[in-house]
């Protein structure tokens, strides 16, 4: 049973995709997009001012206290580097499996990865306290004559996401360069012509060069699919090596990936829903995109489900009293409210996507993708918050409560995310033009050998 | 009046199938210095142009290693020689230990391979080149298949070659002119 729905709808051409695409950056920005970018600003200038008070005041301003060191921050941190997470598997893992439909979703999904890790990258950089000496996580020569601790996991940590976000930006680059030079070649000012002649390196579209250009593709996507899984896996162990009880667990690192996906392809779903909404890209980011992404977002629901059934088993299994104690604590203590949005966010509502009639409809998956991304953002609540609320002595426990400081940068990353986000579709090609165009029927070279016998227009056969 | 030089032939086919087709009969014709233009990647050119494999797998597999030794090293230089510290006793070289933030290297090491290897192989950046002289050449962004000659190939000939590319299907041949301030400003 193939499918064979094309994946580019309508009578497409090479140039009208160009045309389409390109008209997107080149038209006057839609009313809404003013009215968004606007209210985004303002979010990221909350979370700036915030960040500023905070070098001053210092951490206290938070709601951490002890025994809940790690408050919002860390869980922002791995809400945000898990959001990114789908960017990179649609970009390179889909693109090693041959899966032809990432094609018109892997530009901005690879957006926003990178404004995601971003957004990640901000929280652990200012939790440290002291922001003035943070170099003392890179092994730079400083005048105590120490190096960083490389057997700790938070130091990995740096380098992990550190190079993950390096690694996303030069195969977000290397993907852009054809298009850029679309840009360049249809650029009207002169200043246009500047920016994307140089940012597009004078790319000529030999075959020459798409044989190197193919290859560091696919290095890159190689190089790529072990990180993307090796990041989350690397902030898992934040969690797993330490001895906090619901914390020291080995089925961390796969389950935190695959929470990631999860929670990436719901936000792919949120941005993509909106933005061919506001262009009009139905015919390119069409219905079978949305149904693989659903049950991509069914699939990898169902294994974080199956981790949470596994994390109470081994608890009882384990028969160690402190782990049992902490996941009763998470489901029936104090904390209970936030577990249950979790479970129902992540493990109960994605079951709809069982029916196609629910995976094929637009307002029911923006609801779910939406649910989808407050679950995930609840599950590293549950796990940084109520296992560290409630350790091993009763007079050390405490309830963590949040303060303005916390909610008000939570927000305000969002701001920040959502700018860039709407800086990208405003001056760049959102969807990758010479990708889309190469899985036109068209684009095959035997398209064309039996021309007498095909009506025009017709399929290829 | 300034004086122009012909510096190579730009010829345009209707679609990916001519231009396959145009590549296999340039190689058979014994041209070197050609290229074919087209938007996207096209399935099969390399084998009808007799284009060998990239090298960059090899270069990136090489710097990946090297990456990945230069981490180990950089590791166990801090940590065990220039200022060793005994942390929750772990062994001064705690290659498990190492192995993410390595790995990292590693990584990073293939990725730039990867990027400013095919930045150099392709000879990029390069903003100025003979193709960019026609007019209709911003068209193999979009939805134009180009082939084009150097004069620099041995068997250039302005005439002759001109009348080959439009035996073997091209249309719009045209040529690559160069004028003589350009020209000043490349020997500069």
């Amino acid at each position: 049973m193939l499918d064979n729905t094309p994946l580019v709808l309508g009578n497409e051409t090479f140039s009208s995709i160009t045309d389409h695409i390109s008209s997107i950056t080149e038209r006057k920005a839609p009313k809404q997009w003013y009215l968004l970018l606007a209210l985004a600003s303002s979010l990221a200038l909350v979370l700036f001012g915030m960040i500023g008070y905070l070098f001053w005041e210092g951490t206290g301003i938070w709601g951490i206290q002890n025994p809940v060191g790690w408050g919002w921050a860390i869980v922002n941190f791995v809400f945000w580097v898990g959001i990114g997470h789908a960017g990179t598997l649609i970009s390179a893992i889909l693109f090693l499996l041959r899966q032809k439909w990432r094609t018109s979703i892997n530009r901005f999904a690879e957006a926003m990865t990178l404004f995601a890790v971003l957004a990640a990258g901000i929280f652990p950089a200012i939790h440290v306290g002291r922001v003035w000496v943070v170099y003392y996580m890179f092994p730079l020569p400083n005048q105590m004559q120490m190096w960083p601790n490389f057997r700790s996991p938070l130091l990995w940590d740096v380098f992990a996401v550190g190079t993950y976000f390096t690694v996303s930006l030069l195969f977000w680059f290397t993907g852009l360069v054809p298009d850029l030079a679309t840009y360049r070649d249809r650029a009207k000012t002169k200043i246009k012509k500047m920016v994307f002649g140089i940012l597009s390196l004078g790319w000529r579209g030999g075959n020459r060069q798409w044989k190197h250009y193919e290859m560091t593709y696919l290095l890159l996507a190689g190089l790529s699919t072990p990180l993307v899984l090796s990041v989350h896996s690397v902030v898992s162990t934040d969690f797993a090596t330490s001895v906090i009880p619901g914390w020291h667990t080995t089925i961390f690192p796969p389950y935190f990936v695959a929470g990631a996906i999860f929670s990436g392809f719901a936000m792919v779903m949120t941005l993509a829903i909106i933005a061919r909404k506001i262009y009009g890209l139905e015919h390119l980011i069409t219905m079978k995109h949305l149904d693989n992404m659903n049950k991509i977002i069914l699939l990898t629901g169902m294994i974080v489900g199956f981790s949470y059934g596994m994390e109470f088993f081994i608890a009882w299994y384990s028969g160690n009293p402190y782990e049992q104690f902490a996941f009763v604590n998470r489901a029936f203590g104090p904390y209970a409210w936030a577990y249950w949005i979790m479970v129902s966010c992540n493990v109960l509502i994605p079951q709809l996507f069982w029916s196609r009639k629910i995976r094929r409809s637009i307002p029911a998956m923006f609801i779910i993708s939406i649910f989808v991304n407050i679950g995930m953002w609840f599950e590293r609540f549950v796990i940084v918050v109520t296992s560290l609320s409630r350790d091993f002595l009763p007079s050390a426990w405490d309830y963590f409560t949040p303060t303005i400081y916390d909610i008000g940068m939570f927000i305000g990353s969002f701001g920040l995310f959502f700018t860039l986000f709407l800086l990208f579709v405003r001056f760049l090609p959102m969807i990758s033009m010479s990708e889309v165009k190469g899985v036109l029927p068209q684009a095959d070279p035997h398209y064309y050998d039996h021309e007498h016998d095909t009506r025009k227009g017709g399929q290829h056969v | 009046m300034s004086k122009q030089k012909v510096v190579g032939l730009l010829a345009e086919f209707p679609h990916p199938g001519a231009l396959l087709k145009a590549a296999e009969k340039m190689r058979e014709a014994g041209f070197q210095d050609y290229d074919c233009h087209s938007p996207f990647p096209i399935h099969g050119m390399d084998q009808a142009m007799g284009e060998k494999r990239s090298p960059l797998g090899w270069m990136v597999g090489i710097l990946a290693f090297i990456g990945f030794t230069a981490g180990m090293t950089l590791e166990w230089w801090t940590s065990a020689v220039d200022y060793p510290l005994v942390i929750s006793g772990k062994p001064f070289f705690s290659y498990p230990a190492y192995g993410p933030v390595a790995f990292a290297f590693m990584v990073i090491f293939g990725a730039f391979t990867a990027v400013l290897g095919m930045s150099v192989l392709n000879k990029l950046p390069r903003f100025h080149h003979p193709v960019f002289y026609s007019d209709r050449f911003a068209k193999a962004s979009d939805d134009g298949f180009f082939v084009s000659v150097e004069n620099t190939d041995p068997q250039f000939d302005t005439e002759k070659t001109r009348v080959f590319l439009e035996e073997i299907g091209g249309q719009h041949v045209e040529l690559l002119l160069e004028t003589d301030e350009e020209q000043a400003l490349e020997n500069e």
